[in-house]
């Protein structure tokens, strides 16, 4: 009797799920939205051959020859020419900055090399620390050198064309010369995995309270709102300063990234970040009704802040408006510090862009998150 | 403002509310309340389920804004200084809303941080030999009976000693005794100077308090202190006794003018709105078989029964209907 299956009983479990999902707009508004926005949103911001990529360009020569060639990057589309600087240092700190992926250097006199037949070389400095990032150009550099050759060496100067290239280029591969890309992504998975606990942890911390009933005899006391976001807030930072610390145990010993850069400026961008997370966290908390939907929000904002903020993919590799979003997303500019504190050496003056901008998104999701918070239940 | 409590004391009124609003979309939820509670009284708050009691305790509080009216709480405006309310009343919920993954030492000691008690440590230690449970104090307060858990919610709601006390169906799903033991540490407090504010379904409650609100579709019907709500209430009353009281009851039950018969031991209270016909209809049984009649006054346990039949839930009804006499 009790042996077989109820079809009844199956159907009165199948009712009752429908009729919840019904009931639960928001879960069920998710399951539609997640696969059409994630689509269009990474879709058309992921490219693994990114174009547009941020050059500076050093000329110590201004003849035809040279103009043919920085027309031919151009052309390119690989390469953004951006602005002229003068001498190594200021290619150095541009790539610490992070201002630029290629600093292309036109040697003193090389139009009169080209003439002679010396075969002077053009050098290509590039920012390896993402070998995704400037793979593609590389490749494609042989090609723009015969094309260049090709613009300007009309006229007199035809016959060079047909011998061996007048001109050459060599590529300077910075910071991860090897081209490893375990040193490209073991960096930024730090920012990857505190942004992951971070937020969730602190996303179902008012909504628990919610849920357990016990919201209300906590906001039936005087406590201030900025009192409940920092006592909720400031464990996690602990937790977080603990994850950070195994992290690079792990870093050094298994994969042995190097660690080039100064700590201050680290550790003050690590606050930052942590901080910030939690913050975002707690701003979910306030908006979403139960643990379940805290969740949700969280994993919908965990996925940008792997696919748009240059951990995966070369950040300038995307459209303009999906770096846009990528700005906005904290993930992106801790990636940045992180990177260049492991892979470049940089220190404080270095990472100020990046702390600004975290700093910035800081003070906006906690001013929400505060004004959300309310000490009613209305 | 002199308008005081129903005993008018000289003293200004621990809660002063007037025409407090209240509507969830387009529902309203309490219209128009007024009450006014003097110092030092026990003020029973009656309504069934769904009536506003805890909607209106919860604006008294600072908890939800009124969407119309004002009020003071202890001479705070419960709209512009919810926070001063909050540091000096003792809120308890209807349901259990401390931590129960804390222990019970704990969730008292987070509450007095909350209202920054100085001597902390002590304060707790206090309360924790008042309620009977030092040693207990590792317990996790999740794994407390209902009484036990009533009992701490009580302490940790007065831990840090406020002026009054807002008891949201405080004994909702607690034994008898210990609901007897609750009342005793109401009574002491109320002794002491604490006013309190409770709200409860429990008749056996309702008598324990000096005044009583009776509230019904979010406005309040009735007013006034306990001795005085028979007479409100308007209800005359018999009592009859006889051999078999189950018979007697199923005849009073129909009979015309009876609008409620309760038995109280060996008696029966048979008790109506309309004097003559209630008269009428018991005098019909009087000199059966050991039959006795004779008129009483009208108790508060009455009135109660009274009112709390004649208003069902209250979620769902259209409040213009049906509203208790």
């Amino acid at each position: 009797m009790n042996g077989f299956l109820s079809i009844n009983r199956f159907v009165a479990v199948l009712v009752k799920e429908f009729l919840q999902m019904r009931r639960d707009r928001m879960t069920f508004a998710m399951m539609i939205a997640l696969p059409i926005v994630q689509l269009l949103l990474f879709g058309y911001a992921i490219n693994s051959d990114p174009r547009h990529m941020p050059t500076l360009i050093e000329m110590n020569d201004t003849g035809p020859v040279s103009r043919a060639m920085v027309s031919a990057l151009s052309n390119s589309t690989y390469f953004d020419i951006q602005r002229p600087i003068a001498g190594a240092s200021a290619a150095e700190k541009a790539f610490r900055h992070g201002d630029a992926t290629f600093v292309v250097t036109i040697p003193p006199n090389f139009e009169r090399d080209v003439i002679r037949g010396d075969r002077p070389k053009i050098l290509i400095e590039a920012d390896a620390s993402d070998p995704t990032a400037t793979g593609g150009a590389v490749a494609a550099l042989s090609g723009i050198v015969s094309s260049a050759i090709g613009q300007a060496l009309p006229g007199a100067v035809a016959d060079l064309a047909a011998g061996p290239d007048p001109f050459g280029v060599i590529v300077h591969r910075h910071y991860n010369p090897a081209g490893i890309t375990t040193y490209n992504i073991v960096p930024g998975l730090l920012a990857i995995i505190l942004s992951m606990t971070m937020i969730m942890v602190t996303a179902i911390a008012i909504v628990r309270e919610r849920e357990r009933g016990t919201l209300e005899t906590l906001i039936a006391t005087p406590v201030r709102p900025a009192e409940v976001m920092a006592g909720k807030i400031l464990p996690y930072v602990l937790v977080g300063f603990v994850q950070t610390a195994v992290f690079f145990i792990v870093a050094r010993l298994l994969f042995n990234v190097p660690f080039d850069g100064g700590l201050g400026g680290f550790i003050i961008g690590l606050n930052l970040f942590i901080v910030v997370n939690l913050a975002l966290g707690f701003l979910f908390s306030t908006v979403a009704r139960n643990q379940m939907q805290a969740m949700q929000m969280s994993f919908f904002f965990i996925m940008p802040s792997i696919l748009l903020s240059g951990f995966l993919f070369p950040f300038a590799g995307m459209p303009g408006w999906a770096q846009t979003l990528g700005t906005a997303i904290p993930a992106t500019h801790f990636i940045r510090i992180i990177r260049k504190v492991m892979l470049k050496g940089a220190t404080l003056p270095d990472l100020w862009p990046d702390m600004v901008a975290l700093t910035a998104i800081m003070a906006v999701v906690t001013a929400v998150a505060l004004f959300r918070y309310r000490q009613t239940l209305d | 403002m002199t308008s005081a409590g129903p005993e008018g004391a000289g003293a200004p009124p621990v809660i002063d509310v007037r025409n407090l609003t209240k509507r969830f979309g387009d529902k309203l939820v309490v219209d128009g309340f007024d009450m006014s509670v003097p110092r030092g009284a026990i003020y029973g708050f009656l309504g069934p389920n769904g009536s506003g009691k805890t909607t209106t305790i919860r604006m008294m509080c600072g908890l939800l804004t009124p969407d119309g009216g004002t009020g003071k709480c202890l001479g705070y405006d419960i709209v512009r200084q919810a926070s001063e309310i909050k540091a000096r009343v003792g809120y308890m919920t209807q349901r259990f809303s401390l931590y129960e993954d804390l222990s019970i030492r704990e969730n008292l000691d987070f509450m007095a941080r909350m209202y920054r008690m100085p001597k902390r440590r002590q304060r707790v230690t206090l309360a924790l030999e008042d309620l009977g449970l030092a040693d207990r104090a590792k317990q996790l307060a999740g794994t407390l009976s209902g009484g036990w858990k009533q009992r701490l919610a009580l302490a940790a709601c007065m831990i840090h000693d406020p002026e009054l006390l807002l008891l949201d169906e405080p004994t909702a799903g607690v034994d008898p005794k210990a609901r007897r033991d609750f009342w005793r540490e109401i009574r002491s407090l109320a002794d002491n100077g604490v006013t309190v504010l409770v709200s409860t379904h429990y008749m056996d409650e309702a008598v324990q308090c000096d005044h009583i609100a009776y509230i019904a579709y979010g406005r309040k019907l009735i007013d006034g202190a306990s001795r005085e709500i028979p007479s409100i209430v308007g209800l005359s009353t018999f009592e009859i006794s006889g051999p078999d009281l189950r018979a007697l009851e199923e005849a009073l039950e129909d009979a015309p003018g009876v609008e409620q018969v309760a038995r109280f031991g060996s008696v029966l209270h048979a008790s109506g709105t309309d004097k003559a016909q209630l008269a009428a209809a018991v005098k019909a049984l009087d000199g059966q078989d050991g039959v006795h009649v004779s008129e009483r006054s009208t108790g508060l346990e009455e009135a109660f029964i009274h009112l709390m039949t004649g208003a069902s839930d209250n979620y769902a009804a259209d409040p213009s209907r049906k509203v208790p006499s």
